[in-house]
Formats: structure tokens, sequence, C-alpha cells
């Protein structure tokens, strides 16, 4: 049996995917990435190969993606997670034309081939307005979670209307709404509307084709999920899986490479490296 | 068995003329400094008349070559600190800002001391920041100013200024040449101005031809990284013996890369074109991340800040002041409007048969930047050209987030890998 893993060593979280050789999904593991990044990576990985009930070393292939991907020491080759994230979005959701990510610090949109290749991606400025930071930073500031802040905006009546996107600046106008008195899910309600029309502003640069699969740590939000879907016309694709996507899309990359012998689609930079 | 291809050293000899030869344009920048020199003329690149300023014997000084000149030797930081704490804003042009904090330290750069000006000419004005830049120096430096209006491109069918726009742009240079000759005691010597503008004429005739070699496969050089390296003998030393004598090795050497099929690197894997000038505090990093790839720029527009000559544009000595005119209007990318941006950049992508195109903004010049999003969707959406657009600036280094940039650079030439397996299927 051979197996291959994906690492997706994100800003905020590292996920890590085993798939055996009939890609399917074995073992996953999801972890804090904080300061040490290269153990981050070695211990997602470890426990995705436990869950997995595999021995670590016995992957084929592995790729790392995201941020951190170059600190994947152990793995065999490096892509963005921008072609993981395609890649994984149309292993789950084969009809996706579609990508929106948001992740801790970036928000993108990829429009995705019928074989999961990038056919065009655009992506946040460097500023972490419309990120899962200002979402994070919003649920602070209104003493939640990031667990619960996403339900609770559902409870919504009346949005708020930010003066912001920033997100710290995000925190001032947090504050001064509740000194008015403003109701915390009218609050969230119009956090999430303004960071899902920021997006789906974003992603209309690369043109929005359905399915629409909507990947990320911020998947995993119900509010952003419903603003989204408002702001665009129609549903999004989300699953339990969609926070891995990116991992699932590496993990796929190296299961194709571990079966093809290293050589499959995006074949990696430094080939060609210079004189 | 074959032999293997004698190697050129373009990169080593070019690169070693080029350095003599601004090394001494830096010598007569500071000996000017010194009173021991010509009188200095603060000029901007795009489209300038430095063949008239040639003919008075003064010297053109290039606030922008010395401002980027600082950022690539990692001094523009403290300056562009310097000029912040004077007020100037953070968003403001950090060309701007690194000039004037240079000014307000003594003008010592580690290349040259600057001289003060004897005369601020702002030739350039499309830029409404560019032409404060300039106010602000003469109010600084106490001296004249003078301000060439060149109108902006309307044109959108012919690629000539229309005769008004030319004898308007000729009654100003009048009125140069009278200050000029008032403050050199001179008379214009037509002669002298004749035979720089033949050199000019030559020069460009040459830099165009070289820049068509790069339609070769693979390309002898880099049309943007290495291109910088041969636009300061093209601004600082236009119109001279020197400047041509330059031109002329430099197109034995890329015609001698050609023949052999030398390239930059040694696959040539992804031809593109780039828009944009280039982040100066951090070329080589940027110029990597592209390496990496196998990825050569085969045409770039900022190569055509300081004129456009490799679409039949030629410096005419016999009506010198007239395609001095001509050349401010129309044959420099700055004065362009967009329409005419894109056309250049089509016909690259076709006539140098490029791959794709990538944009790089700079967060401090909204002036030039602004648009390039839609100039983006332009290329992939209405013309199929696989764009990518990168921001940093040209000046400030804290613009520039690396790993972001490489991310975006890494993933589109994943995905040009990818299509290209794909069509192989």
């Amino acid at each position: 049996m051979i197996y291959a893993g994906g690492v997706d060593v994100g800003s905020t979280q590292t996920k890590a995917i085993v798939l055996s050789e009939e890609r399917k999904i074995i073992g996953r593991a999801l972890i804090n990435t904080g300061a040490m990044v290269s153990q981050a990576a070695e211990r997602a990985f470890r426990e995705a190969a436990a869950d997995a009930g595999i021995a670590a070393g016995s992957a084929a292939y592995v790729v790392g993606t995201g941020y951190g991907r170059y600190k994947v020491t152990f793995g065999n080759a490096q892509i963005t997670e921008i072609s993981c994230h395609a890649r994984g979005a149309n292993f789950l959701f084969p009809k996706t034309r579609t990508v929106i990510d948001m992740g801790g610090q970036d928000a993108k949109g990829i429009r995705v081939g019928e074989d999961g290749d990038v056919k065009d991606f655009v992506m946040n400025d460097k500023c972490a307005a419309g990120t899962g930071r200002f979402l994070s930073n919003a649920a602070e500031t209104a003493g939640l979670t990031l667990d619960n802040m996403g339900p609770i905006s559902l409870q919504c009546k009346k949005p708020v209307r930010l003066s912001t996107v920033c997100a710290v600046f995000v925190e001032s106008d947090i504050m001064s709404y509740l000194a008015e008195g403003k109701t915390v899910p009218d609050i969230l309600g119009g956090v999430h509307s303004a960071i899902a029309a920021r997006t789906v502003a974003l992603v209309r640069r690369v043109g929005i084709e359905p399915e629409i699969t909507f990947t990320g740590g911020v998947s995993r939000n119900i509010g952003m999920v419903k603003a989204l879907e408002e702001k665009l016309g129609f549903p999004v694709n989300v699953c339990d899986d969609s926070h891995f996507i990116g991992a699932i899309g590496a993990a796929i990359f190296a299961l194709e490479r571990a079966l093809t012998g290293g050589v499959a689609a995006t074949s990696g930079a430094d080939k060609a490296a210079k004189k | 068995m074959a032999q293997p291809a004698p190697k050129s050293d373009y990169q080593g000899k070019l690169h070693n003329l080029q350095k003599d030869m601004i090394g001494r344009y830096y010598d007569s920048l500071t000996a000017a400094s010194e009173g021991r020199g010509k009188k200095a003329v603060y000029m901007m690149v795009s489209g300038n008349p430095v063949e008239l300023i040639q003919a008075f014997d003064m010297l053109p000084v290039y606030p922008e070559v010395n401002a980027l000149q600082l950022a690539v030797k990692k001094q523009s930081l403290p300056h562009i600190l310097a000029a912040e704490e004077m007020g100037y804003s953070t968003d403001n042009c950090a060309y701007v800002k690194a000039d004037v904090g240079m000014y307000f330290a003594g003008r010592k750069t580690p290349f040259a001391t600057i001289p003060e000006p004897d005369l601020i000419l702002c030739n350039y004005v499309g830029c409404n920041v560019y032409l404060q830049w300039f106010e602000h120096l003469a109010e600084f430096s106490k001296k004249p100013i003078y301000n060439l209006d060149v109108p902006f491109s309307r044109n959108m069918v012919s690629d000539e200024p229309s005769d008004d726009d030319v004898s308007y742009v000729v009654k100003q240079l009048e009125e140069l040449i009278e200050i000029c000759e008032r403050m050199t005691g001179k008379s214009l010597d037509f002669k002298k101005l004749q035979r720089i503008t033949e050199l000019s004429g030559e020069t460009g005739h040459l830099w165009s031809e070289i820049k068509k070699l790069t339609r070769e496969r693979p390309a002898p050089f880099d049309a943007y990284f290495d291109s910088v390296m041969m636009m300061a003998p093209l601004y600082c030393l236009r119109g001279t013996e020197d400047g041509l004598w330059f031109f002329q090795e430099a197109y034995k050497e890329m015609k001698k890369r050609a023949e052999m099929r030398e390239g930059p690197l040694p696959e040539e894997k992804f031809r593109i074109v780039i828009e944009g000038p280039p982040p100066w505090p951090y070329l080589r990093q940027f110029r990597d991340m592209f390496s990496r790839w196998g990825a050569v720029a085969i045409a770039s527009t900022y190569s055509t800040v300081g004129g456009i000559w490799e679409f039949g544009f030629q410096h005419d000595p016999l009506r010198p002041i007239e395609s001095m005119a001509k050349h401010m209007l129309q044959f420099n990318l700055c004065n362009r409007n967009f329409l005419q941006r894109y056309q250049q950049i089509k016909d690259y992508i076709d006539q140098w048969g490029a791959d794709a195109l990538v944009i790089h903004s700079v967060k401090s010049c909204r002036l030039f930047s602004a648009g390039q999003g839609d100039m983006r969707e332009y290329f992939t959406k209405q013309l199929g050209v696989p764009t990518l657009l990168v921001e940093s600036d040209i000046e400030d280094p804290r613009y520039f987030a690396e790993a972001q940039i490489r991310n975006r650079v890494d993933a589109f030439f994943e995905s040009l890998e990818h299509q290209r397996m794909l069509v192989k299927k």
C-alpha cells in the first residue's frame, strides 16, 4: 500500500492529511502553528499518521504547502497553497470552478479548471483586512471566541455598518457600537457582512463561476458561510474537511508523484536555477 | 562530440564598462558639487531634452536615478524617515522622500556628492507629484525652476503627436534655449546640437536593435533585470560619444550571445513581459523569484520610461528641437495613456513571443500604478494572457513582503506549468 501526505503550514494553524493509494483520506491532524514552524509541521504530520494508523516514515511522498511550506523539511516538495486549494476543492467537490479561501492572513479567489488546475487567482493586499485575523480580533473585542461568533451572528436583526475593514481599527469600531448599546448579534452581523462584501469584490476580479467552494479556517464559521451566500446569491460548498482542503490538495499532488515516480503536475521551481 | 560553445561574458564585460562610465559620470557630479565642474541641471528621466543641456555643456542630474541608486545601495530608508519627519506623508512617492532626505543630509551618497542645482528643469508634468518635487527642490535650493508643460498623450489612433502639441513644446524649448544662453553666456551652437542629436538618434537606434534581440529563443539577456544595467548610460550619457560607444559594445555582445543561443539562465522555460518599475531595494531577491522558475523577461515597459525607440522613433539631427519635442510628447512610456500602454504590452506579447505578463505595482506611486488592476483584467479576461500582479515599492524597503510576493510568483508559475502539462496530455 502506498501512502502520501500533505502538510499545510498556515500562519495560524497547521493541517496534515494522509491519503491512501485509493485516494481516501485516512488520517487528519490540526494544530496551532506557533513559533516553531518546522516542529509544528512534523508534529501535525506525525499526528495525522497516527490517526491513519501508519508510521509517519512510511509515507511515500509528502508535499508541504502554506506559508511555512519550506519548513516542511521532511517533505519531498513544496507547492503553494493556491495550487493545493484548487486541487483539494476539485477532489471534494469536482464541479468547483471558483474557490474562496479565507485563512488567518489571506483571502483569496481562485478560478479553477475542470482538472483542478489554477486558471487565475487574486489575493488580498498586504493587509489583514477581510481575513481570519479580522474576525478573531472582532470576536475578542466582543468577548467571544471564533467558534461561537458565527452562530451568534445569525441572530442579527439589523446589522451595524462598520466604518472600516481594518483588522486593527475594527476593535475601536466595535467598542463604540457597544457603547452605543447595539447588540452583539447586530455588531457581528455587520462584521460578517463587511467581510463578505469585501471578499466577494475581491473574488469577482477572477470571475465568479459556480460551483463555489469555500475553504480555509474561516469556512468553519457558519456566519461567514451565510454572509457569503447572501452576497453571492447562491450556495457555497462547505464540508467538515473544508479547513483541510490545502493539505488535501498537497496530499493529492504527493500521491500522484508517488505513483508516477515524482513526475506530475507542478514539478516546482529550482530546476532552472540561475547560473 | 559537440564542443561546448564559447561563453560570452556580457555580465562581466558590459557590467564593468557600465560601472566605469557611470562612475565617471558620478565623478563629474562630485566635481560640480565642489565648484570644479559644469553647471548642474536637475531633470527628469521621462522624455527629457538632454540633448539641449549637453549642447550647452551643462550637466544633467537625475534625482530619480540618485534616489534609485540609494535604494540599490540600501541607503534609502534613513532618508525616507528624515523626509517623513519633515512632514512628507507615508503615502508620498518614496523617490521624492529619499531625494529630499538626501538633499538635507548634505547631498552626500556612497556614489557621489550631488551638486546643488543651477537650474531645475521640470520636463515631465504627467505626474503632479514630480512637479511638486521639483518645486520643493527649487524652494530648498533657492535656484531657478523652469517647467516645461508637456501635454499628456490623448492620441488614440496615430503614433505621432499632433502638430499643435509639437509646436507648443517647441515654443517652450525655445524659451529654455534663451534661459540656457543667459545662464552660460553662450549662444546655442546649432551644429553642435545637431551632432548631439545625431548621437542620440544612433544610441536610441542601437538600444532598439538590442531590444529586438530578445525576440530570439533563448533571449540573450533579461529585458527587465539586465536592461536596467543599460538604462543608466542611456539616461546619463545619451548624446555623448561615450554613450554611443557603450551601446555599440552592448549590441556586439548581445548579438554574439544571440548567435550562440546563450541566455541569462541555463534553460528558458517561460518568456514573460514585465510591467512597472523594479523593487530597487530588493532587486536581487526579486530576480531570483523568477530565475528559480526559468522565467526570463523578454520585454519590459520600464525600460521605455526614458524613451521608446523600438517602434520606429529616432531623433532627427535635421530637426533637433522638433524631434526632442516629439520624444517628450509621445516616445516615452510615462506620457502615454493607458490604451497606448496596453498596446505596447500587447505588441511585446505578440511580436516578442511571451507566455505571460507580470505587473509589479508600486505602492508609493499611485499615478503610474492606478489602473494596473484593470490592466490585469484586460490581459487575462479579454486577451487570455496569464497575468500576475504583485506589489511592493521602488524605493521604500518596508513595502517588500518577501513571503507574500514569493507565494504569488510561485503560484503563478505552478499554474503555468500545470497548464502546459495539461496541453501535453
